[in-house]
């Protein structure tokens, strides 16, 4: 059902945000209610992302909004971190389309590329005229992708690839894949073309998850690429890691919108739906659970806050992010579950939001590092001991 | 062609409205503001005017509190050139006070169009463009919601009782702005970053007295409880007959 949304601020959290960052906030608030939120359902029913969108996203400057000169907008971390928050209040898939183009396929053009390949991909892909995705997971190498088994080959002025990648957003429609593939057992990545021969990217079907998205297999088979296609910036998985901590960054941010939507809609509910001749709000069951997510909600929104100041200022590590990406994507999918347990058996139809929600944010717990994993690398940051190799 | 486009800064339309103690004001604590709606349309015109012709300024100006900075700086984010905040603390509430205030201020500046939205969505007045006009000695067209531009004339249609009407006008005129005129943009995040950097300028209202005083305010009654009158076809003859004899809806 459509309302118009209310963002839960109980903490006044915006008067930390600068002038700019709540216009851009608010920016895109407006738009995902105007734009996103009438059509969303039927994309989600019918499993396919408002491609008809994109374009819209380029000309406002969403895509790699973070990033400087090329023709991307060069905003605050804490700005490009809101962005991602309003964007994932109407859908993950939405977040997951913009988190990819400019988080994991930009960032490492932007980073790591040639100065060709950046005048070739970014000014395009800043418009949206040029769609990307990131090849590193595969199919056996989901936690432990320095396990990988995609290679490359120098053949000359050329590299020939070979392997498959697995659980890649927006691989079946991307113009250009960032593809991390093993050179001589070391880590490299490769842009590679839609339309190179012995590439494809095929649509993973039937998920119960970011429906809206597309999630595809992307297959290589001596695939010939010129060496001018490697990126030369980078070796090692420090490569594509330094991607992951950037798109995670957004998905900390992202998933405190998934968790205000659900927040939203279950406060907004409970005072209208009459159990026992009063409001459900009336209840301290309920209440109790309103205030749970509250809470959590307000706690996720102080830690992303100076998450971005650390990461403007350019003290943010790693595991930093790994808390913030943990803990709101945990406390998400719980709001999301309290939140459909307010709105009993109508929460589990597709009149309300909280199911699509809660679904997707299954995947977004999962991606870009498990909730575990995440646990792991705060771990081995607090007591020196490494219990992930 | 300098465009001056005149917004306002209006409680946002789901605000819960409630009557200040002096039972002559709105309370204003706790109330959040936007810009009005129809403004938006007289802003996007104006930016589209300037686009076409690919010279001219847009100006966007207002009359409120200090914090109508914010609602400016919205405008200049979506591609305004110049904003001006002619501040004053004092609630402008009749359209003879608001159009001879702004009329002053645009004698003197250059200015040969005028774009305002067709009414602020908070007094309802729909006064201000052909008192502005009027005092400026400019042309009005009221509630425009079509307008195009060609050989420094503009024809504007507006919807009238059961027809649409169209007029050509020249500039200097006042244009106000109706729904359905165009879909205004949204900023882009570029924009707003290269908006502070954009003249901004904040001057002293010079407000011309009210020719009308509030006497009072009172909110609409509470609407009273609905009566279920019966449920499913059976209910139809007891409901038709509420509605013709109890609620002379029929």
């Amino acid at each position: 059902m459509n309302h118009p949304y209310k963002a839960l601020d109980f903490y006044n959290v915006d008067e930390l945000y600068t002038d700019e960052e709540r216009m851009i906030r608010d920016t895109i608030r407006d738009w995902v209610s105007d734009k996103f939120m009438p059509i969303i359902e039927e994309h989600n029913r019918a499993a396919t992302f408002p491609s008809h969108l994109i374009p819209e996203l380029g000309e406002m400057g969403v895509y790699g909004a973070s990033l400087t000169g090329y023709g991307c907008a060069g905003l605050s971390g804490v700005a490009s971190g809101l962005i991602c928050q309003e964007l994932e209040r109407g859908d993950s898939g939405l977040r997951s389309f913009v988190s990819v183009q400019g988080s994991l396929c930009m960032f490492p053009i932007w980073a790591y590329g040639s100065e060709a390949q950046k005048q070739k991909y970014l000014p395009q892909m800043a418009k949206g005229q040029l769609i990307g995705c990131f090849g590193l997971t595969e199919a056996d190498f989901g936690s432990n992708p320095g396990g990988m088994l995609t290679k490359a080959v120098k053949d000359g002025d050329h590299y020939v690839l070979n392997g498959s990648k697995y659980w890649i957003t927006n691989g079946s429609v991307a113009d250009v894949a960032v593809v991390w593939a093993k050179c001589e057992g070391t880590i490299r990545g490769f842009l590679v073309d839609k339309g190179t021969k012995g590439y494809r990217g095929k649509s993973i079907k039937n998920k119960f998850s970011l429906r809206a998205s597309d999630t595809s297999e992307l297959i290589l088979e001596d695939v010939r690429i010129p060496a001018s296609q490697m990126l030369p910036g980078i070796e090692g998985i420090k490569g594509p890691l330094s991607c992951l901590t950037q798109a995670r960054y957004g998905i900390a941010f992202g998933a405190i919108g998934a968790a205000q939507a659900a927040f939203d809609e279950a406060c907004r509910y409970s005072k209208i739906r009459i159990q026992f001749d009063k409001p459900i709000a009336r209840f301290q069951l309920v209440q109790n659970k309103l205030v749970w997510m509250a809470a959590e909600i307000t706690k996720a929104q102080l830690m992303c806050w100076k998450l971005g100041k650390m990461k403007d200022a350019g003290t943010m590590k790693h595991f930093h992010v790994s808390m913030a990406k943990r803990n709101s994507c945990w406390m998400a999918l719980e709001c999301c579950r309290l939140g459909r347990d307010i709105l009993g058996a109508n929460g589990i139809t597709d009149e309300y939001q909280m199911m699509r929600h809660m679904c997707n944010l299954e995947s977004v717990i999962t991606y870009e590092g498990t909730h575990d994993i995440h646990g792991l690398i705060i771990g081995r940051e607090l007591t020196g001991e490494d219990a992930i190799l | 062609m300098d465009i001056v486009v005149c917004i306002k800064r209006v409680p946002a339309t789901d605000a819960a409205i409630k009557i200040a103690a002096d039972g002559k004001s709105i309370e204003t604590a706790g109330v959040s503001y936007e810009l009005n709606a129809y403004d938006e349309f007289a802003l996007e015109q104006a930016l589209r005017i300037k686009e076409q012709l690919g010279a001219g300024s847009v100006t966007v100006v207002t009359l409120g509190p200090k914090e109508a900075q914010k609602e400016l700086r919205d405008a200049l984010a979506r591609g305004a050139d110049k904003a001006v905040l002619l501040v004053t603390d004092k609630w402008v509430y009749d359209t003879y006070s608001a159009s001879a205030t702004l009329a002053n201020w645009l004698k003197s500046v250059p200015c040969t169009l005028v774009l305002c939205g067709r009414q602020a969505v908070d007094a309802d007045n729909n006064q201000f463009a052909p008192a502005l006009a009027a005092r400026l000695g400019f042309g009005c067209v009221t509630e425009v919601s079509k307008l195009t531009l060609a050989d420094a004339t503009f024809t504007a249609e507006r919807d009238i009782e059961g027809a649409r009407e169209v007029v050509v006008c020249k500039a200097p005129a006042v244009l106000s702005c109706n729904k359905g005129l165009n879909e205004p943009r949204y900023a882009n995040l570029k924009g707003i970053m290269a908006a502070k950097k954009k003249p901004y300028e904040e001057v002293a209202a010079q407000v011309i007295a009210p020719a009308m005083a509030i006497e009072s305010l009172t909110l609409p009654p509470a609407r009273a409880a609905g009566r279920i009158v019966g449920n499913g076809a059976d209910a139809v003859p007891a409901l038709i007959t509420a509605l013709r004899q109890e609620a002379k809806a029929l």
